[in-house]
């Protein structure tokens, strides 16, 4: 009941917006893009934060004096909450897609961007995730889904290389959250640390609201690994951790780009210390862009999360291939979307044939007096 | 062995959080026929409040077991309020009504409450301050948090507490009488509207300690953590016999221990086929 009220708020809320831009002057044309995260519920926090990287990138786009086709342009982003629920993505993509959007940032999660991407594609919308990193999203042979961050086949293959190489861990328990990306993530890496010799003592799962670990931990302590790798987000993470060193165990605990926030942090407390965990991409203040983005991102918004770099560079991506296209028009615009070539804040931005990002890097983290520190 | 100790402690712990919201549940029950859905989301109230509270004293020196003490007062106290006034403005205007009302009103109650704490204190998962220190007790292999200690301790006072305020003393008396009819107990002279309403005061207690707890056990607080351990404490007392008190105690025991047993084990032992994710 909670949902349908509040989904029938935002609802309200973007007819409102909508019916701002139609009675704006004839001259200048009205670009809508939607993004679409998750702003409520355990993962809100990396929700806004994706929202307000593509409304910083809006907001600049727009004050810079955007030209498309001849005629003067304004962006107007209509976010919307797909509360990390599948089936809320495709009713908010149809949604967006009923209400003729130019263009779509989003969605956060795997699991809700693969489901979503199916309905953009049936309409011809371009869909740019900013932090969907589940192989299947652009596996499905769809035209208009793209990606501008690292790939789980990509972050799996680096983390089980640091969990068996730099870490010599010979015998590792696996966690999930059942989620595509969790589930994903965690097959990937166990079948690359498989490969390179490590045995999987457990495999366990999880939900993606659980804040209860201690029955799957205790039967992993029985197991005694020398590391723990949680494929899911810091909402889990940050109380899984500290139930860790509550139950007096001492392996490794590795996580993946869900993991590695600050939120991490604030909830793992002073348990979080020495835990590892990976990011797609470059650490934030190497990025070409980055310590501007810090900057500008900070004094508007308050701490990075995670992903608005990338969902500024997503949004970027999108309007430039407007430009070049002359057009707002997704059917014009996608051809130029497909060949773009530009540096972004999260570094060069050039897709493949499917839609990843080509020579996606990955980063490892480990946390040190409260902060994440970026591994050489 | 030790494994399979340190999973039955935790079942136990789980299972005393349980007791306790599931005891809210079982009282009013008992003496309205009520099924109060708020109670999970008066759970919530409680460990929120003492958030606020113990975050607020945290800067000002005090020892953290008087802050921790002070917060759980002020949970208390809160949730007092807020079951009662529940009571009155939602459930009394409604007394005669069909059953089918009050239920669907309770479910209001706890959107309401859900939506309430969402614009109060936010929508992320709130960081607990640890109110105990994280050491840990060896126990043949397996190991107590202090916290863990506290949790059994403090359910099992509560619940004893609770056995003896309603079999030996006059006020509960009075609760049984009106469980068992309300219109003869009013004709022996008892106020039934004031024992409702002390029910609801004392369920509402006991939810703030359990919210306190199962926040201080896992670290997090959020809006919506009501919704689900509400649900699992209802569980609980409808298995033990639902409106009764020892049966709302076991139910909740029980079913913490086979939450932590079966994701302890029956993904072992059905290879994988049933997962550890409940």
């Amino acid at each position: 009941m909670a949902i349908t009220r509040r989904s029938l708020i935002a609802f309200a809320a973007t007819l409102a917006l909508a019916g701002c831009a139609k009675h704006e002057s004839s001259q200048e044309i009205t670009i809508r893009i939607g993004s679409i995260a998750p702003l409520t519920g355990p993962q809100s926090h990396l929700g806004k934060d994706n929202d307000n990287g593509a409304r910083l990138a809006a907001d600049e786009i727009n004050a810079s004096g955007l030209v498309i086709g001849g005629s003067k342009a304004k962006i107007v982003i209509l976010s919307e909450d797909d509360q990390a629920d599948p089936k809320t993505a495709t009713i908010v993509a149809q949604k967006l897609v009923d209400e003729g959007v130019n263009g779509v940032i989003g969605d956060l999660n795997s699991g809700t961007s693969i489901p979503a991407s199916k309905i953009y594609s049936d309409a011809g919308i371009a869909e740019v995730s900013p932090s969907a990193t589940a192989i299947a999203y652009t596996n499905q042979g769809y035209k208009t889904a793209f990606r501008v961050i690292t790939n789980d086949r990509q972050q799996g293959h680096a983390l089980a290389e640091f969990a068996a190489g730099t870490l010599k861990a010979g015998s590792i328990a696996i966690i999930d959250d059942r989620t595509a990306y969790g589930q994903g993530l965690a097959d990937e890496f166990e079948k690359d640390v498989k490969a390179s010799g490590a045995r999987i003592v457990a495999r366990e799962y999880t939900s993606d609201h659980a804040t209860d670990f201690t029955a799957i931990l205790t039967s992993i302590k029985g197991k005694k690994p020398d590391l723990i790798f949680f494929g899911g987000m810091d909402a889990q993470a940050g109380p899984m951790m500290k139930q860790l060193r509550n139950l007096g165990m001492k392996p490794e605990f590795l996580g993946a780009d869900g993991s590695r926030s600050p939120e991490f942090i604030r909830l793992a407390g002073k348990s979080a210390e020495g835990a590892y965990a990976s990011s797609p991409g470059l650490p934030l203040e190497k990025m070409p862009g980055g310590k501007a983005f810090i900057e500008k991102f900070e004094a508007k918004y308050g701490k990075i999360q995670l992903y608005s770099p990338y969902c500024y560079d997503a949004t970027v991506a999108l309007v430039d291939a407007m430009k070049k296209a002359n057009s707002p028009d997704p059917k014009k615009y996608l051809p130029f979307l497909a060949q773009t070539n530009l540096t972004g804040v999260t570094g060069p931005i050039v897709f493949d044939s499917r839609g990843d990002i080509k020579e996606g890097a990955v980063t490892l983290y480990q946390v040190r007096n409260g902060n994440w520190v970026a591994l050489p | 062995m030790d494994i399979f100790l340190q999973q039955l402690i935790n079942g136990i712990v789980l299972g005393s959080i349980y007791s306790l919201v599931a005891l809210g549940y079982t009282l009013v029950y008992g003496i309205m026929g009520l099924i109060n859905f708020a109670h999970g989301d008066i759970v919530m109230v409680g460990a929120m409040v003492a958030f606020t509270v113990i975050h607020l004293l945290s800067g000002s020196g005090l020892p953290m077991f008087l802050i921790a003490g002070i917060g759980i007062l002020a949970a208390i106290l809160v949730c007092m309020a807020v079951g009662y006034l529940i009571e009155k403005v939602a459930y009394r205007p409604l007394r005669g009504a069909p059953r089918l009302a009050p239920l669907i009103t309770a479910i209001g109650v706890s959107m309401l409450l859900q939506n309430l704490a969402m614009m109060i204190w936010g929508r992320g998962y709130l960081s607990f301050p640890a109110l105990l220190p994280a050491i840990s007790i060896p126990v043949a292999g397996a190991g107590i948090s202090a916290v863990q200690i506290l949790i059994v301790c403090a359910s099992a006072a509560m619940m004893s507490g609770l056995s003896f305020l309603v079999k030996k003393t006059k006020l509960g008396n009075a609760m049984r009488a009106t469980a068992q009819n309300r219109e003869v107990a009013t004709l022996m002279g008892v106020n039934a509207n004031a024992i409702i309403s002390i029910t609801f005061i004392i369920g509402s207690a006991l939810a703030a300690v359990a919210g306190v707890m199962v926040s201080a056990y896992y670290g997090v607080a959020h809006y919506d953590m009501g919704f689900i351990l509400g649900l699992k404490a209802f569980t609980a007392a409808v298995l033990g016999g639902i409106g009764n008190i020892e049966g709302a105690m076991l139910g909740g025991l029980l079913l913490g221990i086979i939450e932590s047993m079966g994701a302890g084990y029956l993904g072992a032992i059905t290879g994988g086929v049933m997962g550890s994710n409940y």
